[in-house]
């Protein structure tokens, strides 16, 4: 038994360094395409990256990232496609960046309260799909991605001078209120004249944590996870299909609201109209590349934060910066093929060696049998 | 068992974070000296035949006049200011100077940059950032769209006029106010339809084919002058226009009826609303490069300084030029105040 647990361990490693080195190979041969040596370029993104500021930058990214994944992970593992996570985000991070603005409390009071609006807000923006889906049987991919295009709406609508907005006339910025000092999370400095690390990164590490405890270690994780392998059979067993389905949602969406919290409490203090757009989507591919293991996921955004990383290095020494695009694209796609080609040999794997067994055991009776009568 | 290895495969990642996280490994910082001009472009970047092509263009004259090279870096969707920052800083580490910033979406990044890189001089397009180490490049766009008003109020025979902006950014507000203001004062009885390629967000500066659909949909609505303000989705725009007999287009930032782009539609560019941005990069650049006194503080290019304009190519407006002229003397004296936000 312990032999085949190893070997299952070996096929779980196989198949991200298969999906990681194949797109590695296929980004060179589009970058061999483009008339540019394909290994320099990996060797300027990984001189880069490895610098001592880049590893605060990739740290830092990282945060955002991990928690993008977390959010969509959460509903992965129940066959829920919440697509809408990037609207979740931006909506939570925006309520909680204009409510943090407008309240001068002592930090150690308005620093969790701006987190729980930004979770509440995230999480009911979700639950519109989880309502539509269990009460109307709304497909939440359709449903989440039109949340997103309200949500985008809606923030545009508030965020104008006078509503949650405030227009600085010379920058031609509109933004919500600054936060106010005492509402900065902390920071680990770096040292030197680096950066100082965002201390959110603690909380997303929390939130990783929180996260294999609840779906590993709990009933509620245990029916989640089932009915994501089966809804019917889990609904025979007992499990209430149309809560859990709500209740996933609306934990994927306070996970949501997280995502953007780093970004408002360690960096700009404020929600701006360019605060990032798409990191839900991000967080789509870093779940499907961390195969939704809080360790995978983590392992996923440093990956994406290096990438993007290297990728404004290259910009800089005149490569296309698509091709960061590019190879994030083939490592998803390689990953989901990758995945798919292990799982099917190590499932070949098991029906030969069960096979292999059962044939033993026949013939094992067999010879038994062979010798009763002699 | 199975426990025991996860608790351990988390330890080891805690680890391995902690261990990134003291930042070991020189740092990316390494410098050399004069290289020429660092020029980043916001979104869309060279080629967007608009905002961003116009500082090219400022870009180019000035390399070919003093004879310096130069590096252009581009913004790309979801950037965030780290990323902007960090265009910004390896431009001023690697000897640029003087460092440029498109577009005010570089306002947090150039501030934070201009603040560590004292010796660099840095301009930004379109916003201002108070130190003394940038000059801030500011046009009156609300002043020349008020003349771009007068023109289609005068041109417009359905009194149905179209307003495309990128986004509902408060910038290409500027340029809707004062087009609403300048229609309205020529030509009361006119309709102004306003819309936005995007709402809430930049990406609608380089969509040309929702540029085109909006502009399809205001045509079937009897419009028959549209004013773009949209980047690379204003193309769109000029190319429905275009398709459809007697109706005009207003072009935007370049003189768009020379656009080589858009070549092909350009005896349906009625005027453009030119916004001096090559004009006032290459200012900087030369006040840097030759003059060797750098600008700094605001630079505002309005309609009396020459920053902002109509064009009179194509000979479509020639007709009604007294009066444009007329009100630009207003606006230059100070008789019209023109309002610089656009409101419902």
């Amino acid at each position: 038994m312990k032999k085949f647990d190893k070997e299952r361990m070996l096929l779980a490693v196989a198949a991200p360094l298969l999906a990681i080195v194949s797109a590695f190979l296929l980004t060179a041969l589009v970058l061999a395409a483009t008339g540019k040596a394909p290994f320099e370029a990996f060797g300027v993104m990984f001189e880069y990256g490895v610098k001592s500021d880049s590893q605060v930058y990739i740290l830092n990214k990282a945060t955002t990232y991990y928690l993008a994944g977390l959010a969509v992970a959460i509903g992965f593992r129940m066959n829920l496609f919440n697509i809408g996570v990037d609207g979740q985000y931006r909506l939570g991070a925006f309520f909680g960046a204009a409510a943090g603005g407008a309240m001068g409390l002592p930090g150690l009071v308005q620093i969790p309260l701006i987190i729980l609006v930004a979770m509440l807000v995230g999480a009911m923006w979700a639950s519109i799909a989880g309502l539509l889906k269990v009460y109307r049987g709304v497909s939440e991919v359709i449903s989440t991605i039109m949340l997103n295009s309200l949500a985008g709406i809606l923030i545009s609508y508030l965020l104008v001078d006078g509503r949650l907005g405030v227009l600085d006339k010379q920058t031609n910025i509109v933004a919500t209120k600054a936060l106010p000092e005492s509402s900065h999370f902390f920071t680990i400095p770096a040292g030197g004249d680096l950066d100082p690390i965002w201390g959110f990164i603690v909380v997303a590490v929390l939130a990783g944590v929180g996260f294999w405890f609840l779906l590993g270690r709990t009933r509620f994780g245990f029916d989640l996870r089932a009915v994501g392998r089966s809804e019917s059979a889990a609904e025979a067993s007992g499990v209430n299909v149309k809560r859990m389905v709500l209740s996933s949602m609306l934990l994927s969406g306070a996970m949501a609201g997280l995502i953007g919290m780093p970004t408002v409490l360690n960096d700009t203090h404020q929600f701006t109209a360019d605060f990032p757009v798409g990191v839900g989507f991000t967080g789509i591919a870093i779940a499907l590349l961390g195969r939704n293991s809080p360790v995978g996921i983590a392992l996923a955004a440093l990956l994406w934060g290096f990438l993007e990383r290297g990728a404004n290095r290259l910009e800089f020494e005149g490569y296309d910066k698509e091709i960061v695009g590019v190879m994030q694209g083939v490592i998803v796609l390689c990953v989901v093929i990758a995945y798919e080609l292990v799982r099917r040999y190590g499932l070949k794997r098991q029906q030969q060696k069960v096979g292999a067994e059962l044939a033993a055991q026949a013939k094992a009776a067999k010879s038994d049998k062979q010798e009763v009568p002699a | 068992m199975r426990r025991v290895s996860r608790i351990v495969v988390a330890g080891l990642a805690t680890a391995a974070l902690a261990f990134s996280a003291t930042a070991c490994g020189s740092s990316s910082e390494s410098g050399s000296k004069d290289k020429g001009i660092g020029l980043a472009y916001d979104v869309g970047g060279r080629g967007d035949h608009s905002f961003n092509d116009s500082a090219a263009k400022g870009y180019d004259k000035a390399k070919k006049d003093f004879k310096i090279g130069g590096k252009e870096l581009t913004a790309k969707d979801g950037d965030t200011d780290a990323d902007r920052y960090d265009k910004l800083a390896s431009l001023a580490e690697e000897g640029y100077n003087p460092v440029i910033g498109v577009g005010y979406a570089w306002t947090p990044s150039l501030s934070k940059a201009a603040k560590k890189y004292k010796d660099t001089d840095f301009a930004i397009v379109d916003s201002v950032v108070d130190l003394k180490n940038v000059a801030s490049l500011v046009s009156a766009e609300h002043e020349g769209s008020y003349l771009a008003g007068v023109a289609a109020g005068l041109k417009t025979k359905t009194n149905k006029v179209g307003f495309i902006g990128g986004t509902d950014s408060s910038l290409i507000k500027k340029f809707a106010g004062g087009f609403q203001q300048g229609l309205k004062d020529t030509n009361p009885k006119a309709a102004l339809n306003v819309q936005w390629v995007q709402v809430g967000s930049a990406k609608g500066f380089g969509m040309p084919d929702r540029g085109k659909d909006i502009a399809d949909g205001m045509l079937s609505n009897k419009v028959d002058v549209i004013f773009s303000a949209a980047g690379g989705s204003g193309a769109g725009a000029i190319e429905a226009t275009a398709k459809k007999k007697g109706t005009w287009s207003i072009g935007v930032d370049g003189d768009q009826y020379y656009d080589k782009g858009l070549a092909q539609y350009k005896h349906t560019i009625m005027t453009s609303m030119i916004k001096t941005v090559d004009g006032s990069v290459y200012d900087f650049i030369k006040s840097v490069a030759k003059d060797k006194k750098p600008e700094s503080g605001i630079q505002s290019y309005d309609l009396k300084r020459g920053g902002v304009s109509l064009s009179y190519s194509g000979g479509f407006i020639d007709d009604i030029k007294p009066k444009i002229e007329a009100a630009k003397k207003k606006i230059i004296d100070g008789k019209i105040k023109v309002a610089d936000t656009y409101k419902d």
